[in-house]
């Protein structure tokens, strides 16, 4: 489907940037060997789904925020916008506020406002507007990843004051939407891990039956885990090698470290598990503070759940 | 050949050449690493080859570890395949303000600053591997006496161009970034570039690199 499209001066102010606001798209591939990791939107789905209710194409640079989101003042020709995610927001017309609905779109007129005040009981969430935004793009993508300061933007954070600026309005500015509750869940699946073995029994144990707790020192790049120490009776360190998203390491002090989609490409702590692709959107979205237990699955059914996923994820965007 | 082939989760292939970290181990996962970039294997998003490891990430919307493993093991592998590499020369200044770690080193390793120096220059190093950060080169081999332990706690922030010693490996900080290497000295040189989207690394696995040394002016005058 082609997506028709007028050429656009309009552009959003940033009066609040928010915390943690970047340009993100599905990121970037085969640069793992030169120390470059996928970036991307944390939350895949939540990115799809706010490109296809602005009637975008699917891989459209989104901006992605964490926890307290952007407000925004429009200038220029209509336009739609929506928002995933938990998200708590509010439209502001000619001094009226309407309570913003996450997963429906709204037509935004020159003058509007968009304040994004914060994620609910989730991290990320993610706004959509419907047209081109003007990035600049690094091997193929726009999204930024401000540790190796890649990406749009310089590779920095969207600030306060700054533009965002629309090359591009789609013409269909129809209302879309969907039925949809972004769910929280604090299980999550786990594939035992390389160095599995190189933990004491007590740690192995306590790995898929305690709970523990997201530390507040987690970002883009991991997600830090406190709880039942886990030991290791082999060794603390292994020569480094190649890291992928969803690892859990175990440093010497036990407290496991999940890998995310901006981590180092490289690592020499023991692999104890692998987080399950099935669970990835959601495991990004649990907050510091909040409790998380991993499960043992094998990788046969990790496969098929993920083709489960995926198709509810193809059955939704259907929907809208 | 790869000692054995397992998953990590389910969307990588974990490739063990086995324990030992040695040129000759390590030249055998770079040739891998380039014969599967070629081979355009279906699904394949990312390679990332170590010392002794290679990690095949691949697309699970596309394909599967039983599919990749397979299509791995019946790729038709040459080892006379010679690995292209160069030999790049780095510039490093080792005057007090850039060598933040040589007083530790001198107390760790038994040796005066100026053995420390003239072993680390007197020097052909081998790129086992580039990461962790963008572009970073793991430089390898140091003598038995010049090998000491990250930091016990890192830095929060160590200076672009620092250039770092830990166990058998010198590495140099492609841009600021928290670390634990022990920093003797700082170069120049643009180790990552972001805007040559083609070639953004200096040195790749496989390269050789000498050190040279510079004085505190050449490296502030330093053009490249």
């Amino acid at each position: 489907m082609s997506i028709k499209t007028t050429m656009s001066n309009s552009y959003f102010e940033l009066i609040r940037s928010g915390i943690n606001t970047t340009y993100q798209d599905k990121g970037r591939e085969n640069l793992y060997h030169i120390g470059i990791p996928y970036s991307g939107a944390m939350d895949n789905r939540n990115f799809l789904l706010a490109n296809k209710l602005v009637n975008n194409s699917l891989n459209s640079p989104v901006v992605e925020f964490a926890y307290q989101g952007p407000y925004l003042k429009y200038k220029g020709d209509k336009i739609s916008i929506a928002v995933t995610g938990d998200v708590i927001f509010k439209i502001i017309k000619n001094g009226v506020e309407i309570i913003g609905d996450c997963y429906e779109s709204y037509q935004i007129e020159s003058g509007d406002e968009i304040d994004i005040i914060s994620t609910n009981k989730t991290i990320y969430g993610y706004l959509a507007v419907g047209g081109e935004i003007d990035v600049k793009f690094q091997w193929e993508s726009c999204s930024i990843n401000t540790k190796a300061k890649i990406g749009s933007n310089n590779g920095k954070k969207l600030e306060n004051n700054q533009t965002i600026k629309l090359l591009k309005l789609n013409s269909n500015k129809d209302k879309k939407k969907l039925d949809y509750i972004n769910s929280k869940v604090e299980n999550i699946r786990v594939i035992k891990g390389t160095n599995f073995n190189y933990f004491s029994e007590e740690g192995k144990q306590n790995f898929f039956e305690k709970k523990f707790i997201v530390s507040k020192l987690s970002d883009r790049m991991g997600m830090r885990l406190k709880g039942n120490k886990i030991d290791n009776i082999v060794n603390t360190n292994i020569k480094s090698e190649g890291l992928v998203r969803g690892v859990i390491q175990v440093p010497p002090d036990g407290n496991p470290i999940i890998m995310l989609s901006d981590h180092g490409t490289i690592g020499g702590y023991p692999k104890i598990g692998v987080v399950a692709s099935v669970d990835y959107d959601r495991l990004v979205q649990i907050s510091p503070g909040s409790k998380i237990k991993f499960t043992e699955i094998k990788l046969t059914d990790a496969e098929t759940l993920f083709k489960l996923y995926e198709m509810d994820t193809d059955n939704l965007l259907r929907q809208i | 050949m790869i000692n054995k082939i397992l998953n990590l989760g389910d969307s990588a292939l974990y490739c063990d050449f086995g324990q030992e970290v040695n040129k000759e181990v390590n030249s055998k996962v770079i040739k891998y690493f380039y014969s599967i970039k070629k081979s355009n294997i279906e699904g394949i998003t990312n390679l990332t080859p170590s010392y002794n490891k290679l990690i095949i990430s691949f697309n699970l919307s596309i394909t599967n570890f039983k599919k990749v493993k397979k299509e791995i093991e019946m790729l038709n592998f040459d080892y006379k395949n010679k690995i292209i590499n160069k030999e790049i020369q780095i510039p490093v200044c080792c005057e007090d303000s850039f060598s933040l770690d040589i007083k530790r080193l001198e107390k760790k390793l038994n040796l005066k600053s100026e053995q420390i120096l003239e072993k680390f220059f007197n020097k052909k190093y081998f790129c086992y591997m580039t990461g962790f950060i963008a572009g970073m080169p793991f430089l390898g081999d140091l003598e038995e006496n010049m090998r000491a332990n990250r930091l016990e706690t890192p830095r929060v922030k160590v200076p672009k161009g620092s250039i770092g010693l830990t166990e058998q490996f010198a590495n140099v900080y492609t841009f600021e970034s928290p670390g634990g290497w022990n920093i003797i000295g700082n170069t120049p040189l643009n180790i990552f570039d972001s805007l040559n989207e083609s070639e953004p690394n200096l040195i790749n696995a496989g390269d050789t690199v000498i050190f040279k040394e510079i004085s505190y002016n050449e490296h502030k005058n330093y053009n490249e």
